[in-house]
């Protein structure tokens, strides 16, 4: 009578035991996600919104001040001084209390009723590139309605007339944006940690040599130390995406239900590649580390804060191999997107893939590494 | 050298350990090296050697966890290339570390080990009632196993190993760090279960413990170079050559008459133990003789006389005359 889970049912009892008693643990790993999420969730906004702006206006007569009025009212800028030199703009820009420099000349005036092309220079800091990006579109665009409105007649519509329209976010709201994200960050987060240290706390102890003197077998073992946390992740992304939903109050286009059952292969993987970790961690500390280089990559590569199309090729290859890429897609298309599993089928079969696979790795791994060494 | 098992024709079902020829290599490292030995029943077993020399390997092979490179190991009867499931199943085992859950209490930490062993719910009672009884932990069932003294955990490891009623017990290093009453508790604990049939296979750092031994063996970097009987191993001609004898000679001085000592020809070797140096002398050199040439040059010699050789002793000898062979053999 062969079988290859034996000892389950004990480990995954004493597991929950191990859970219950450090009811601490549990709190803060289940606590500081949430607490992460405030953070980012209230404290980031990527929208560039009232820029700091000096003004050099050298002409000072109505046309000048129409044009600054235009610059006001757009929102993306923030008058902060008025200065009456060139020199004093620099300074201003150089020292960092205003990004932007306006210098309307002299003549502006004059040569707007004089039919001429009258030139205002615009001086950006180019240190952050957002900020530069919108800083530029903004002013184009309002050189450009400017100088549109005082050539065509009035009531004249445009030859072309682009319509933008924003879907699934339109008051582009940062939240919107980030915290579908952040959820695949923080699930890792929770779900890595609690089974790395949870096999390796037994390394330390020595307890895990015992279990091997045991007729406990390699499987029996790992399920039943990985289920009691793969409760907890479930729990986990329960509890985030409550407060996403009711506190931040994003809204969630497609079906709860899809995103719960396609979160299970992501927790699944996020599970192996904690066991991983512990076959190759000696002490929680080690542990620690190598947790923190599976999640900078799912940081950096998965699509959380840098788009992927824009990645340079390799990165854009490497982002192939991070899960939370996966998770993320499958996210932000049910919760902003409203996409259902006609669209995310791939991305939920790509995730149980990768956790089959690195389960395989992990157990072979751990039977040679860690039984036999 | 000792009764070796090698060939003979008794049949590994009736002892419960019987080692053949095991070898274990790493690469191209041989970390055992043909050992072969045999455990008969009811017998406690020490397996000494210094650290690295394959004490956990040889533990490792024969509870099944390590593949035999060759060679072949019945355990209780069973072959463990072949069975090691069932073989763990039978077989106990404690580590130094005791390896118990601190943050569980005594009563989790047996009750866990027991169905981890398979014992169903009225057995796991059964034997969890009987092994409190055995080792007196009633009062502490409820506290957690982090909260108990060395010699306590000790005693709460051993129950959890036994709880399931093995048959042969590996106990390794099962005295390291705890205190001397709890020491000799459990060994009174071993000899009265022995008495009831169970072996144990013990590795020890410990001499003392190595003489309560009813059979010892030692491994020296992958060979196993003493196998047998405390007592058979003391005359064994290696540790006992012919036409010599092993004196203890007290005196105050140890130290000065120890380097004295070791000029006076037919003294083949000496070292201090406490008070005294123990020496291996060639026996045309009398008490009298030595105790004179020591008061001559100034050292008080308060006792001398003729002393059995300890399993230190033994060992010593033998590694010395292992360590010979193989420079013999490098050299040819």
């Amino acid at each position: 009578m062969r079988n290859a889970f034996r000892g389950f049912g004990a480990i995954f009892y004493k597991e929950i035991l191990h859970v219950r008693r450090d009811f601490g643990t549990l709190f803060f790993s289940l606590i500081i996600p949430l607490l992460q999420m405030v953070l980012l969730g209230f404290g980031i906004d990527t929208n560039v919104r009232q820029v700091n702006t000096v003004v050099f206006n050298a002409d000072g007569r109505r046309e000048s001040r129409e044009l600054l009025d235009r610059l006001k009212n757009s929102d993306t800028f923030h008058i902060v001084r008025y200065v009456e030199s060139d020199h004093d703009m620099n300074d201003e820009i150089i020292s960092g209390k205003a990004r932007v420099g306006v210098k309307i000349p002299v003549d502006y005036s004059d040569r707007l009723l004089h039919g001429m092309s009258a030139q205002v220079l615009v001086l950006i800091d180019g240190s952050d590139s957002s900020v530069a990006g919108i800083a530029i579109n903004v002013t184009t665009s309002i050189g450009l309605d400017e100088s549109l409105r005082r050539v065509l007649p009035d009531r004249a519509t445009f030859a072309v007339d682009m319509r933008p329209q924003l879907l699934f976010n339109p008051d582009s709201r940062s939240p919107n944006f980030f915290l579908p994200g952040l959820t695949a960050i923080l699930l890792l987060n929770v779900t890595t940690f609690l089974t790395a240290f949870a096999i390796v706390r037994e390394k330390e102890r020595g307890t895990l040599e015992q279990l091997f003197v045991t007729p406990v077998q390699p499987y029996g073992l790992l399920l039943g130390k990985l289920l009691p946390y793969f409760g907890i992740g479930f729990f986990e992304l329960c509890l985030i995406l409550t407060a996403m939903r009711f506190a931040f109050r994003v809204p969630i286009h497609g079906s709860a239900i899809l995103l719960a059952f396609l979160s299970l292969p992501y927790i699944f993987v996020s599970l192996s590649l904690g066991i991983l970790i512990s076959s190759k961690a000696n002490s929680q500390g080690e542990a620690m580390q190598l947790a923190f280089l599976t999640i900078l990559p799912s940081i950096f590569f998965s699509g959380y804060i840098f788009p992927r199309e824009t990645m340079p090729l390799v990165f854009r290859v490497l982002s192939y191999f991070v899960p939370a890429s996966y998770f993320i897609n499958i996210t932000r298309g049910v919760i902003l997107r409203g996409a259902g599993i006609q669209h995310l089928w791939i991305d939920g079969l790509a995730l149980f893939a990768m956790g089959a696979f690195l389960l395989t790795v992990a157990a072979r791994r751990f039977r040679n590494k860690v039984i036999m060494a | 050298m000792a009764s070796s098992p090698a060939g003979s024709a008794v049949s590994p079902a009736e002892a419960s350990i019987s080692a053949e020829h095991l070898v274990r290599r790493f690469g191209h490292f041989t970390a055992v090296n043909d050992v072969s030995f045999r455990v008969e029943k009811g017998e406690i077993f020490g397996f000494l050697g210094p650290n690295g020399s394959g004490k956990t390997t040889v533990i490792k092979m024969l509870t099944g966890l390590l593949p035999l490179s060759s060679g072949e190991a019945h355990v209780e009867g069973l072959d463990v290339r072949t069975n090691s499931e069932e073989v763990r199943q039978r077989i106990g085992y404690m580590s130094q570390n005791f390896s118990l859950y601190p943050d569980l209490t005594v009563a989790e930490n047996l009750q866990f080990y027991g169905r981890v062993y398979g014992l169903d719910a009225a057995r796991l009672k059964r034997r969890i009632d009987e092994t409190v009884q055995m080792n007196g932990l009633e009062p502490y069932m409820n506290r957690l196993s982090a909260q108990l003294s060395g010699g306590w955990k000790q005693r709460l490891a051993l129950g959890c190993a036994m709880l399931h009623e093995p048959k042969l017990l590996f106990l390794d290093e099962p005295t390291a760090g705890i205190d001397p009453v709890a020491r000799r508790q459990l060994w009174d604990l071993l000899f009265e279960l022995s008495a009831h049939g169970i072996t144990f296979f013990v590795t020890t750092h410990y001499m003392d413990e190595a003489e309560r031994c009813s059979h010892v063996a030692y491994i020296y970097y992958g060979k196993l170079i003493a196998d047998g009987t405390p007592n058979s191993l003391r005359e064994l001609p290696d540790v006992q050559p012919e036409g010599t004898i092993r004196v203890e000679i007290t005196t105050p001085e140890v130290t000065r008459a120890l380097r004295f000592a070791r000029t006076i020809p037919g003294i083949r070797s000496a070292t201090i133990f406490g008070q005294s140096i123990h020496a291996l002398i060639e026996d045309r050199l009398s008490l009298d003789e030595i105790s004179g040439q020591l008061s001559k040059n100034g050292i008080a010699v308060a006792e001398i006389r003729p002393l059995a050789p300890s399993l230190e002793d033994v060992f010593v000898e033998l590694t010395y005359k292992h360590q010979a062979l193989q420079e013999a053999a490098a050299r040819a």
